[in-house]
């Protein structure tokens, strides 16, 4: 890669508006081939928004989008994939019930024969489906097997074996690791180590640092819509990227109102005891419902 | 690149090696036809115990039973494909009504050659098809819905024109018109095999449904039709032409209607506005007994000529027992429901982890 290569893909203060919502305001980032770009944000800081632009479902409402240097307007996912930018969503990347080899080549079947009798080539798809797993170093048993029968990280890493296949330049990953577990976390990271060393640009949307940093190469932080900007690591700590997705000051606030709680927990606690202690010695004289209420509702005005 | 070619190659061997070890058996019963295959075996014997002595194993009564499992079995077999492809068509019983009548009143009231006027209402079936998808796909709304409504409007239509134009609700005499002998010859015949007459019909059932798992199984037609059924926007998202492949369901259900239609048509003689009632629910059970999901996404075009053929079965085994046919509704209600209760085993089996 020389310097003078434009990014895989640019996008230049970009805008994106629902009616009078303001989703995403001014963003600009862009990722190069052999590289990770994590994108970072809490909920609702607008990465759905963003990934939505890139894959073509949304068109953006202001800015420039640039593939390879090139201004591009996508009007469906169609153009996106081919214009080589292939995104792998978490929850809807595979067909649970369709096999392993038919949803690796669904929308891009490869076919043989002629006319009325062209079809798509199974034999082609299960031999293409096992070498590309193998590639990434998962054995499966049996390309036949429905989906829904592998586990969770085993699907996204299908998923991206499939965009890798199918020429994508640009993999983007929408929260590959969200649900599943830590080892399971690590065998999807493996994978999108294996693109970057392919030559592909990797765009990792997630909201887990401990996930994005050992691999990222760069991270764009988003809140609200809104970016801090583009670190590389070399720029910054694990710790500081926590402290900006979260919004530092705001982190500080919440820890101070835990310790609140901590203390306003014990007070109320230490009154409850004596107010039972209270109450059990009048047991014998008073009738005890209307006792019990008042001096939890004087702890409580406290 | 060679050396990693090799490494593959090596890793598809090991492969292989493993992939014996699942039991073709196994891979046999996972497939979404299967409880079907064995229901109708299940029926065919209790029918021959029950009902062979009286003629329910013999040719006439096969041919018999076949001929009504036909009728069936070719809607059932492009309702199914809907299904996997995750809509339902409720308007193909009016369909049904629709199309004998346009041949019938074009043939008889204009003059029109029968040929032509067949090709005529297979236009218009065609047509119903398209809109049927793109009111579907334009509104967003459940497809149950929004074909239940054409499928009263399109019969409320029927009876309304045909009263207006001819006074009646019925046309008969189409043995008069002219192309009768031509257009019979290839939707009404009869062939002789083994001294008992058996329709053409179950010829153009196993046509529909050899081109149907064609279509389901080795096209790439067939994978859009699993995907857009098994998760329409992971579908979109990697480029299948989703709405193209419903309003191609939507026409092949509707153009099913037309040959049934085509062929009771030419079978009777006569058109009748109320021909094909009922036919929208039980191509639905003929789909699912044969493994087809309501969810979409999963079934099979034989399943469902299965389905149709333990329906004809069941239908003429019950004439043939001498049993009220009263009864009929409630053996196809168990079928039903246990279909469904089996099919979901099957299906959870499927989904097991083969390990």
């Amino acid at each position: 890669m020389s310097a003078m290569a434009p990014p895989l893909l640019e996008v230049q203060e970009v805008s994106k508006y629902f009616g009078s919502v303001i989703a995403l305001k001014d963003i600009s980032m862009s990722v190069n081939a052999g590289e990770v770009m994590c994108l970072l944000g809490d909920n609702g800081a607008g990465k759905s928004t963003l990934i939505k632009i890139f894959s073509g479902v949304h068109p953006p409402s202001e800015g420039l989008f640039l593939v390879e240097g090139k201004e591009v307007r996508f009007t469906s996912p169609r153009d996106a994939l081919n214009a080589g930018i292939a995104t792998v969503y978490q929850d809807l990347a595979m067909i649970p019930l369709m096999s392993i080899s038919r949803n690796f080549f669904l929308g891009s079947e490869p076919t043989i024969g002629w006319g009325p009798f062209r079809r798509f080539n199974l034999e082609f798809a299960d031999r293409v489906t096992r070498e590309e797993l193998a590639k990434m170093g998962i054995q499966v048993r049996d390309t036949a097997q429905p989906v829904g029968t592998l586990s969770g990280g085993e699907r996204q890493s299908v998923a991206i074996a499939r965009a890798v296949y199918l020429g994508a330049k640009v993999l983007i990953l929408d929260e590959p690791t969200a649900a599943l577990g830590v080892k399971e976390a690590g065998v999807v990271l493996r994978y999108i180590a294996q693109a970057r060393a392919r030559g592909l640009g990797v765009i990792f949307i997630t909201h887990n640092v401990h996930h994005a940093y050992p691999i990222g190469d760069r991270f764009t932080l988003l809140n609200r819509g809104r970016s801090y900007g583009t670190f590389s690591k070399s720029e910054v700590s694990r710790e500081e990227v926590v402290g900006m997705m979260a919004g530092g000051e705001e982190l500080e606030e919440l820890s101070h109102e835990l310790d609140e709680f901590a203390h306003t927990d014990r007070l109320v606690a230490a009154r409850m005891a004596e107010a039972s202690r209270e109450l059990s010695a009048d047991a014998g004289t008073m009738p005890s419902g209307p006792q019990l209420t008042a001096p939890a509702s004087k702890v409580e005005q406290r | 690149m060679s050396v990693r070619q090799n490494v593959a190659g090596r890793g598809v061997a090991g492969g292989d090696e493993r992939l014996a070890n699942v039991s073709p058996l196994r891979r046999l019963l996972v497939r979404p036809e299967m409880g079907a295959v064995a229901g109708a075996i299940g029926v065919w014997v209790v029918f021959a115990i029950r009902a062979g002595d009286r003629g329910f194993v013999s040719m006439r009564g096969t041919a018999n039973y076949l001929e009504v499992a036909a009728q069936l079995g070719i809607l059932a077999v492009a309702v199914a494909l809907l299904m996997i492809g995750g809509e339902f068509d409720l308007s193909v019983g009016s369909i049904i009504g629709a199309c004998g009548m346009i041949t019938a009143l074009l043939a008889a009231e204009e003059g029109w050659n029968l040929g032509f006027s067949i090709a005529a209402s297979f236009l218009f079936a065609l047509l119903i098809g398209v809109f049927n998808g793109f009111l579907v796909l334009r509104t967003g709304l459940p497809s149950f819905i929004v074909t239940l409504g054409t499928l009263l409007i399109i019969r409320g239509i029927t009876i309304g024109v045909t009263r207006n134009v001819t006074g009646r609700t019925v046309i008969g005499g189409l043995n008069d018109v002219p192309g009768y002998e031509g257009a019979r010859s290839v939707f009404a015949n009869n062939l002789r095999v083994g001294g008992a007459d058996f329709s053409v019909s179950i010829l153009w059932w196993l046509g529909v449904a050899a081109v149907a798992t064609w279509v389901l199984l080795r096209t790439s037609f067939g994978n859009w039709i699993f995907g857009v059924g098994g998760n329409l926007q992971a579908a979109r998202n990697v480029g299948v032409p989703v709405s193209l492949v419903k309003i191609a369901l939507f026409m092949s259900t509707a153009a099913a209607a037309w040959l049934v239609s085509t062929i009771q048509v030419l079978d009777a003689k006569s058109a009748d506005v109320v021909r094909g009632g009922g036919a929208e629910f039980t191509a639905i059970i003929a789909a699912v007994i044969g493994g087809t999901l309501l969810t979409g996404g999963y079934g099979s075009a034989i399943g469902a000529v299965f389905g149709a053929l333990i329906y004809g079965m069941v239908r003429q085994g019950i004439v043939f027992s001498g049993v009220d046919p009263g009864w009929e509704d409630a053996v196809l209600g168990a079928m039903l429901v246990v279909a469904v209760i089996v099919n979901r085993y099957i299906r959870t089996r499927a989904m097991e982890a083969r390990s």
